[in-house]
């Protein structure tokens, strides 16, 4: 009791040059905290990318590559699938409902996906939710375009902008379907997923620009008008993905096998709660590396630590000399110095914990104005309390070196007290 | 009673090729308070360091009222020491994270025998200081903004709290300008009286010899 009392005072007179001590813990814990927690949050964000969607199905190449493309319009089908194939599995008698994808073209950079209402309908992110407008409306025209957030913000477009749509994925692509615009009828709130980067037009936009073009090219002196083009069937041939939605999920299996097994076409059926979780393990490498640069910075810390303690051994000489005389043993010594780690290392790491929560609620709101993203409260879990006890006993191990010399020369000091 | 005896003790430095200290027997009883003499590096800190049980001799025996400490282990001598032994330093004697009070009642945390002799220890404590003319209005100050004569005396009270049978003072006058110096003698001098404790007083300084009942000269009891 009366060592604790002395650990308390004698820090409390020391504090000072122990706050900053106290900080370097507080800090490197609160990052290795923190990383832990963006961890979980993308890894959770990642996988909820795509939910309430039970199959994907596209042309046959990989599940991760068909996700890919469909999902995050990253790189591009190999093939397109045919309207017939889409039709039949959609009036399965276990589906239902789906979403028809078709790719190919951009903006300035962002991908143009078409497709038809039902998207706003079922497609769901992070827990179920639904996309909503936080303008406008969904298309209803031809020629109409919704826009995620992030299109809306970065371009800086309102409702009734018109946009010019280009054909291929790149931004520099300079075949334009500039004589037939497009007008901006709603805009998306952030999700946080590839939604937010994505323009939005119906089937049938994407066919009406294409009706005078030919293997990727406009056939020379062969032009139809913008409001010809809008009212010719433009029932599309082949669309490049769609997600489906069951009666009961139980039939997901074995409807992927018969899309898998569908004799009239070569199609893939993935299930994206499988294909995201390999894709996250393809890029998720990065956490292991985040995870051994933050023990790096604990042990940095812990060693700063180590170096104060060690620093203040000769100030302390007086002061364990004339415990010594008052009757401390030399364990007694030993054990000031196990304390005063425990101390700090202990209220280090309170503070730490105070950090990531206090800088958790200051980012909620913001990150999810910005980037529609929901980030958890952050609430200490049975393996970050497993983490603070791995700090303190780190603290313990290393305070054992200053408590060690510090009771060998009381020892030696014996009465004569040197400054 | 003798309080300290020495027979045929032998000290040497480790590395030395000398012995420090060697002394054939010196004896010291109860109430005869000592005053210990001798030239600078004659090794009288060295001999003090051996009472308190913090060094241990080459050879020989030191016998603590009655007790022989070479025959106790660490643990057991450390625990002697707190009990019945009280230790002033030359300087700097007090923790200056601690209140004047919590110095003085120091001993009482280590040693079950000087807390139960205190008694309430607050008030022992702070009777001593009362004693040691340390009054109220001083004690509430951090020890740090006393003076040394001031200092010393509350490390007086701390050395004398529980009533340990032996004090050890090592030059604790040395610091002190020749007033302070009288009123520290006489203040140790009544209180360790007071309370039955016989006091090992080592200085230089020849004006306070004449204090003492027994002058022991180190030269001439060291045969190193
Ligand atoms: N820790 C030590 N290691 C080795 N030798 C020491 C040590 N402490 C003291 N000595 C030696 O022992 C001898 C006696 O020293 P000691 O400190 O006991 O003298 P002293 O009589 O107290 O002197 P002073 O009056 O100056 O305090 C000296 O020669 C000194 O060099
Ligand atoms: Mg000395």
């Amino acid at each position: 009791m009366i060592l604790l009392k002395l650990t308390w005072h004698s820090l409390w007179n020391r504090r000072t040059s122990l706050m900053l001590t106290l900080l370097s813990i507080a800090i490197s814990v609160a990052l290795l905290l923190g990383v832990e927690y963006i961890r979980k949050e993308a890894k959770q964000s990642f996988m909820s990318t795509l939910s309430g969607t039970d199959l994907v199905v596209g042309a046959r190449s990989g599940p991760v590559q068909l996700l890919l493309y469909s999902v995050f319009r990253i790189g591009n089908a190999t093939n397109n699938i045919s309207w017939n194939s889409y039709q039949h599995f959609a009036d399965h008698k276990w589906v239902d409902w789906t979403v028809p994808i078709s790719l190919g073209d951009s903006h300035k950079g962002y991908r143009v996906l078409g497709t038809n209402s039902d998207y706003f309908l079922h497609y769901r992110h992070a827990d179920q939710r639904n996309l909503s407008f936080a303008d406008g409306k969904s298309f209803a025209g031809v020629y109409e375009a919704v826009l995620g957030a992030e299109v809306a913000r970065k371009l800086n477009y309102q409702i009734g902008s018109e946009i010019v749509l280009a054909h291929g994925a790149g931004s520099t692509s300079f075949s334009e379907h500039k004589n037939k615009p497009f007008t901006v009828t709603g805009i998306l709130k952030p999700t946080g997923t590839p939604v937010d980067r994505t323009v939005h037009v119906t089937l049938e936009g994407i066919e009406a620009i294409h009706v005078d073009w030919k293997n990727g090219a406009p056939v020379p002196g062969f032009e139809i008008k913008a409001e010809r083009a809008a009212k010719m069937a433009l029932q599309p041939e082949t669309i490049t993905a769609f997600l489906v939605g069951l009666k009961t999920r139980a039939t997901a299996f074995r409807l992927q096998r018969e899309i898998n097994e569908y004799s009239r076409e070569p199609l893939l059926a993935a299930l994206p709660g499988v294909a995201l979780a390999e894709l996250w393990r393809a890029i998720g490498q990065f956490e292991t590396v985040l995870r051994i640069i933050t023990v790096f910075v604990l042990i940095a810390g812990l060693l700063g630590m180590l170096t104060t303690l060690l620093s203040t051994l000769n100030e302390r000489r007086r002061e364990m000399a004339i415990l010594r005389a008052v009757g401390a043993h030399p364990h007694h010594v030993f054990v000031l110095f196990l304390l005063e780690a425990f101390i700090i290392a202990l209220l280090g790491s309170l503070l730490g914990m105070v950090l990531v929560s206090v800088s958790v609620l200051i980012a909620q709101p913001w990150v999810a104005a910005e980037y529609g993203l929901y980030l958890h409260t952050w609430w200490p879990q049975l393996t970050d309390w497993l983490l603070l006890l791995l700090v303190v006993g780190l603290a313990l191990i290393f305070s054992t070196l200053p408590g060690w010399i510090a009771s060998r020369r009381s020892l030696q000091d014996g009465l004569t007290v040197r400054i | 009673m003798n309080v300290i005896e020495l027979q045929q003790l032998r000290f040497r430095w480790k590395g030395q090729s000398q012995d420090t200290l060697n002394i054939p027997e010196l004896i010291v009883q109860q109430g005869e308070h000592a005053f210990l003499r001798g030239p600078s590096g004659s090794g009288k800190t060295t001999l003090l360091n051996l009472l308190a049980g913090i060094l241990l001799p080459v050879e020989g025996d030191i016998k603590l009222l009655e007790q022989s400490t070479l025959k106790m282990n660490t643990k057991q001598r450390d625990c002697f020491r707190a009990d019945h032994i009280g230790i002033i330093f030359q300087q700097f004697n007090l923790l200056p994270y601690l209140s004047m009070l919590d110095n003085v009642a120091l001993p009482c945390h280590f040693s079950a025998r000087r807390k139960q002799h205190a008694g309430a220890i607050q008030e022992s404590a702070e009777q001593l200081l009362e004693h040691l003319k340390l009054d109220q209005k001083l004690r509430q100050r951090p020890v740090t903004e006393l003076s040394v004569g001031q200092q010393q005396r509350v490390a007086v009270a701390r050395a004398l709290i529980g009533k340990p049978e032996i004090i050890i003072a090592d030059e604790p006058t040395s610091a002190l300008d020749s007033d302070a110096r009288n009123d520290f003698i006489r203040l140790l001098f009544r209180e360790a009286e007071a309370q039955g404790s016989t006091i090992l007083f080592v200085s230089h300084d020849p004006h306070i010899a004449p204090h003492f009942p027994r002058i022991i000269e180190l030269p001439e009891v060291n045969q190193a």
